[in-house]
């Protein structure tokens, strides 16, 4: 019975993919749907394509991560997503309203919160500019404030809540933007980096506050954004990452882990010398390599195909006189992953 | 389950209660800083003494002083208009409010409406009192005949200020600098009709046709700025220009 089922269901899945122009037949359990999505930017001086053909389904409930370069294309598809920005071409769906058509439904149900955001009005207390947001949205204005200060204290601002918010630290203030888009009750919450520049303590409260708000209700969903490869490992139930505008892979970060799972993974730490990096690529069986200096140090991670590898990158290392002073094999995390996929890290290709 | 129970909001409830929350911050938490309060106080009176002064070189009759002191008020509604108003978007983009905003469902004109309505509450206490005290100060003396058009024209006068205001500050989104030379422009017709340079009696223009002209400005710039924000929100999405935070 079983072996049946499987074998008709791709045939189901044709049909449905036939039928077009509406979202898919298991729709009413997606969050999220983008159809070969594509943005262009048109500048005076240069045409950068933002989003290239991307094909998404985040369900209901999910915590889904978008994790990639600066310049991937990330915020991009965030402010098409929640209706700031149209596609060029292709479709999006969210909890099932097109995002280009349905636009002004789709806004009562949705929030974004982005990393360094400074909306508001400074001469605004933090429960009186939680409060006006709240009424954009039509909250009830004692409901609003009932659930501004359940918030507030779950994240420990109930005594910063009574400050104006240009006293706020970037820490407090991003907890505070975080609270605005927990407090409507999204069906879908957009995180644009909302940990980027926060200290470590910080991020860790604002991922477990959102843990939490997603534990409260199976049904919410988070679609988050980060170039923090271990954020997006952590907190994620299943992640995109992207790269110059193309999802690379997709699936759960253990998933993605796995595909580096039968590579050697070896940190290699050397004192400054002569550049390494390409003579360590051109090794046969070095199937990525990536660099970062780190106090003084340059750091190398090494994919290798196996053991009998590292002999032939240590005589290269020897040949170039570079001395060696740290060697340790570890388990592969997202960023070896990202590098055997596109074959740079991300800062190289942050660097361009 | 919080899914089912999640009912959309009516329209009207979120445009009333938007208006509402946007003029929250200028009239309840403005006043928090009471420097505010006197600088907008000073410079109207400051302008509308130097009128006065003009005036009386010019040996002008005396019952045109009301005007004049009107005129001082008038100016400070002038400068609230073209700051707090025209500015106020360029600033909300410049933070990325105004993309909060956009994102919510709430609406452009219901933002402008509070924002106008909450500046034109804070302004109307504040002319009170520069017409009061100028009043007081240079011995002015309204006949209850005059005084109550006065106060009419006033008002409408207020009203055709702040629908430009919603106008200008969505033409300043597109146009930034250059949005201020027609700011300027702008400027004149009102000023010249709400008596700021000269009485307009004193050209024979009837009270009531002043009246029409002035009133007819308010539907006016209201729908003007009404249309100028529907093409700039849809702008705004096809660029990706106008609501983000830097360009
Ligand atoms: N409004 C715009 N006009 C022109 N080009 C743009 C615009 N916004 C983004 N881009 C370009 O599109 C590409 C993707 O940008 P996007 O902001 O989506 O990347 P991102 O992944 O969010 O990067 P970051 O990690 O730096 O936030 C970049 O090359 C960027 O320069
Ligand atoms: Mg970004």
């Amino acid at each position: 019975m079983k072996v049946f089922f499987h074998a008709l269901s791709p045939t189901l899945e044709s049909l449905s993919a036939v039928s077009g122009s509406h979202p898919s037949s298991n729709s009413s359990r997606l969050a999220v749907e983008t159809r070969r999505l594509t943005r262009v930017y048109k500048t005076r001086r240069e045409t950068t394509t933002a989003l290239h053909d991307v094909d998404l389904e985040v369900e209901q409930g999910e915590l889904f991560g978008v994790l990639g370069p600066n310049g991937a294309g990330k915020t991009t598809l965030i402010k098409i997503l929640v209706t700031l920005l149209l596609p060029t071409s292709g479709e999006a769906f969210v909890d099932s309203l097109d995002v280009v058509r349905d636009y002004k439904r789709l806004r009562n149900r949705i929030a974004m919160v982005s990393g360094g955001e400074q909306a508001g009005y400074g001469v605004l207390k933090v429960r009186e500019q939680l409060w006006m947001f709240s009424q954009f949205y039509g909250m009830d204005s004692k409901a609003a404030r009932r659930r501004i200060d359940e918030l507030l204290d779950r994240l420990g601002l109930a005594e910063a809540g009574n400050k104006e918010i240009t006293s706020l630290s970037s820490g407090m203030r991003q907890k505070m933007n975080l609270v605005r888009g927990l407090m409507t009750d999204p069906r879908v919450l957009f995180l644009d980096e909302p940990t980027v520049a926060l200290d470590v303590g910080a991020a860790r409260d604002v991922r477990s506050e959102v843990q939490r708000w997603m534990a409260e209700d199976p049904t919410r969903t988070v679609i988050l954004t980060t170039h923090y490869m271990q954020e997006a490992d952590e907190l994620c139930d299943r992640v995109a990452i992207v790269n110059r505008g193309r999802i690379v892979a997709e699936g759960a970060p253990r998933t993605l882990k796995a595909s580096v799972d039968e590579d050697v993974i070896v940190d290699l730490q050397l004192d400054p010398g002569t550049p390494l990096l390409d003579r360590l690529r051109a090794i046969e069986g070095v199937g990525a390599a990536s660099v970062r200096e780190e106090d003084g140090v340059d750091r190398f991670s090494l994919l290798l195909a196996d053991d009998a590898v590292l002999p032939r990158v240590m005589t290269t290392v020897e040949g170039a006189g570079r001395r060696v002073s740290g060697l340790v094999r570890r388990q592969p995390t997202l960023e070896d992953a990202f590098v055997k996929l596109v074959g740079r890290s991300m800062t190289e290709e942050e660097a361009g | 389950m919080s899914a089912i129970q999640h009912a959309e909001r009516s329209p009207l409830r979120i445009f009333l209660k938007t208006i509402v929350a946007r003029a929250y911050p200028r009239v309840v938490a403005a006043n928090r800083h009471k420097s505010w309060l006197f600088l907008d106080m000073a410079l109207p009176m400051v302008g509308a003494l130097a009128m006065v002064l003009v005036y009386q070189g010019l040996h002008a009759p005396r019952q045109y002083l009301g005007f004049v002191v009107m005129g001082g008020a008038m100016l400070a509604f002038w400068q609230n208009v073209l700051w707090t108003m025209g500015a106020q978007f360029s600033w909300d983009r410049g933070n990325g409010t105004l993309e909060l905003m956009a994102v919510s469902p709430t609406s452009f004109e219901a933002v402008l409406l509070g924002m106008a309505g909450g500046a034109m509450i804070m302004t109307t206490v504040r002319a009170a009192f520069i017409i009061l005290i100028g009043s007081l100060v240079f011995n002015v003396t309204y006949t209850a005949g005059g005084l109550l058009p006065a106060i009419g024209v006033f008002l409408l006068t207020l009203g055709a200020l702040y629908g430009m205001g919603m106008l200008l500050a969505s033409l300043f989104l597109f146009y930034s600098r250059e949005a201020w030379h027609l700011g300027d422009a702008l400027q004149e017709p009102v000023n010249f009709l709400s008596g700021l340079y000269f009485p307009v009696k004193a050209l024979g223009i009837p009270a009531g046709t002043e009246t029409l002209l002035v009133a007819a400005q308010v539907p006016i710039f209201a729908l003007l700025a009404g249309v100028a924000l529907r093409y700039l929100e849809s702008r705004a999405r096809k660029d990706g220009k106008l609501v983000t935070r830097w360009e």
